[in-house]
């Protein structure tokens, strides 16, 4: 991106000047110079498309992670007031809806799983359908279905998938309020009737990591992260049926946008003013695919814990946070001193609410919103924690990984699968997948510095360091 | 158009661009839809085992890509087939789309999984040889 065309605010944040004639809300940029020196000119083009919509309230902002997506660049975050004529975008939600990470800390040590570290990534892959073709071991009738989407995580506890302590720690106590199934089409519905319980391909993954750095010894402690303590990471969304529920709306809501009054800068911008019918039968679909997306992350957090029951059968794997990360969610923020009601679009962004909100679990409420900052199979992770200042910022939001810095397709030119994982398993990471093809597509070179996005997170007030956790196991889709 | 149906990709930062090009634009949405399959299994360890067939009405010959595309994906994956030949014709609005496979086994290459076909640089055009469909696909 040419950085000059824009204005410094300070050394992690930047706007794009507006010409005399243009008639957009404000973009912002939070990263550091070298970030956005790589990042794709898509990401501007992208974001200042975003700012021209209707009814858009402070800035349309992108996070230090930001790369070109389609409509929203991914790392986008957009706030809209109904009650001035605000949208919800499909493609401001993205396709994967609520895809997001669950995050389980351990009561293990690194020491303890390296003597079983094959046996338990084998087992792990074993029981943990991954990748393009793999379906789940559920079936559910079309109302078991409906279940799942009006119930979330808590259907899932129900079934026997975790306990009722999980859900104190998942968004939204695992069950998204205003999910509308009938909104949801019949084939989004037969689409998703082999995948809950999957994990899906791409960057999807499941992680055993180990808490490598403490950032933050308050934050960890509340956290219950310490030094050389094993965590897994699950990182999946909505699948199939979130997919399908955001092609439905995109086509039906690009065709109806001029019937609504609305110009689209990109048709993958799809839009519908939030107060109109068309805007609540997307919303109430949209819910539904988060239930399913925390149903799916609950189902799969209870087969990881059955597989290290194998192993460790005294250990403990409890939810240490569930956050999604391609949402639209009904907020109140304050807005020149003012509460609002918005609806805060975070397209491959993080929630990051700050000390003291009221929505946390009792126990982070002293250190703000478990951020996690996935990053790429080969380098690591971060946990973060929300920041007050983040609420002014950024509606309270933050990275949510490291960031493409680097095509799919440059990816296979410049790696080989087999070649990738040999790697990794020298330097002690152990991976597993079905597609070699997928391996390449992710190597850690295809992805930004996930140092540098975390420490920009935290340099722009958006979340601060806790922890580092670095990955042993990775079962990638 | 003197060649066959041809497909490829181009670049996109988070997913992947497909390309089908043919003589006629059902021709190129064929195209396109083997390059979006491919990216899963490649199309030629595929057997001709299971067939699906839906009709779809369209008039926008673009949203009428993605359509294809998406129907293509959604039907395929809720009868769990990989799928490796497809045939399209049109008449005015209406489509019949039709594609060959077979469940997925353990002897297919396995891919990236193609989620849906997106508006992102979604287009079709006419060119010197035929017809040309692009658009990004999530994956």
């Amino acid at each position: 991106m040419n950085i000059e065309r824009l204005r410094p605010i300070d050394e992690w944040s930047w706007s794009l000047p507006k010409a005399p004639e243009e008639t957009r809300g404000e973009v912002r940029l939070y990263a550091g110079r070298e970030l956005i020196e790589h990042m794709d000119d898509k990401v501007l083009e992208q974001i200042t498309n975003v700012a021209k919509l209707p009814g858009l309230v402070g800035a349309a902002m992108t996070m230090p992670d930001a790369h070109w997506g389609y409509g929203f660049p991914i790392g986008g975050v957009a706030a809209f007031d109904p009650e001035a004529g605000g949208i919800i975008s499909a493609g401001g939600v993205g396709f994967d809806i609520s895809c997001g990470i669950r995050c389980l800390r351990t009561t293990l040590a690194a020491a303890d799983i390296a003597p079983v570290a094959r046996a338990l990534a084998d087992s792990l892959f074993a029981n943990i359908p991954a990748g393009v073709g793999e379906e789940g071991s559920l079936r559910l009738a079309p109302r078991e279905l409906d279940d799942v989407l009006t119930g979330g995580a808590r259907w899932a506890v129900g079934e026997g998938y975790g306990t009722e302590a999980d859900l104190e720690f998942v968004e939204e106590h695992g069950c998204m309020a205003g999910a509308k199934p009938e909104h949801v089409s019949d084939l989004a519905k037969k689409r998703q009737r082999g995948e809950m319980g999957t994990l899906g391909s791409g960057n999807h993954y499941l992680e055993v990591q180990v808490v490598d750095r403490i950032h933050d010894a308050e934050a960890a402690r509340a956290f219950g992260l310490a030094e050389g303590q094993v965590v897994v990471s699950i990182h999946c969304g909505s699948r199939g049926l979130g997919h399908q529920i955001g092609t439905d709306y995109l086509v039906s809501l690009a065709k109806g946008a001029a019937r609504l009054g609305i110009s689209l800068p990109d048709r993958e911008l799809a839009c519908a003013p939030i107060r109109s019918p068309e805007g609540q039968q997307y919303i109430g679909a949209m819910n539904a695919a988060m239930n399913c997306a925390l149903a799916n992350r609950q189902i799969l957090a209870e087969l990881t814990r059955r597989v290290f029951r194998h192993f460790f059968p005294g250990a403990s794997l409890e939810t240490l946070f569930d956050v999604s990360h391609n949402t639209c969610k009904p907020e109140t923020h304050t807005v020149n001193g003012r509460p609002r009601l918005l609806y805060v679009h975070r397209k491959g962004a993080t929630r990051a609410f700050g000390p003291g909100h009221p929505s946390l679990p009792a126990r982070y409420r002293p250190v703000g919103q478990p951020v996690i900052i996935g990053g790429s199979m080969g380098t690591g992770s971060y946990v973060l924690a929300g920041t007050a200042e983040s609420e002014n910022r950024a509606f309270s939001s933050a990275s949510h990984g490291a960031g493409r810095a680097m095509s799919r397709n440059q990816a296979l030119r410049h790696w080989r699968g087999r070649e990738l994982i040999d790697e990794l398993a020298g330097r002690g990471i152990l991976i597993r997948t079905k597609s070699m093809r997928g391996a390449a597509e992710e190597a850690p070179g295809a992805y930004k510095d996930v140092d540098l996005v975390a420490e920009a997170t935290e340099k722009a007030g958006l979340a601060r360091r806790v922890a580092f956790l670095r990955p042993r196991l990775c079962v990638k889709g | 158009m003197t060649g066959a149906p041809s497909y490829g990709y181009f670049e996109h930062e988070a997913d992947i661009g497909v390309i089908g090009r043919g003589a006629t634009l059902a021709d190129a949405f064929v195209a396109a839809a083997r390059a979006a399959f491919a990216i899963m299994c490649p199309p030629e360890g595929v057997a001709r085992a299971a067939r699906i067939a839906f009709d779809f009405e369209e008039d926008d010959d673009e949203l009428a890509l993605v359509t294809w595309l998406n129907l293509l994906l959604a039907h395929a994956r809720e009868r769990g087939l990989v799928l490796g030949e497809f045939a399209l014709a049109r008449d005015g609005r209406r489509w019949h789309g039709e594609a060959w496979g077979e469940p997925w086994s353990a002897h297919h290459e396995r891919g990236t999984e193609v989620k849906g076909a997106t508006l992102t640089m979604l287009s079709v055009r006419r060119v010197p040889e035929g017809w040309e469909a692009r658009c990004v696909v999530d994956v």
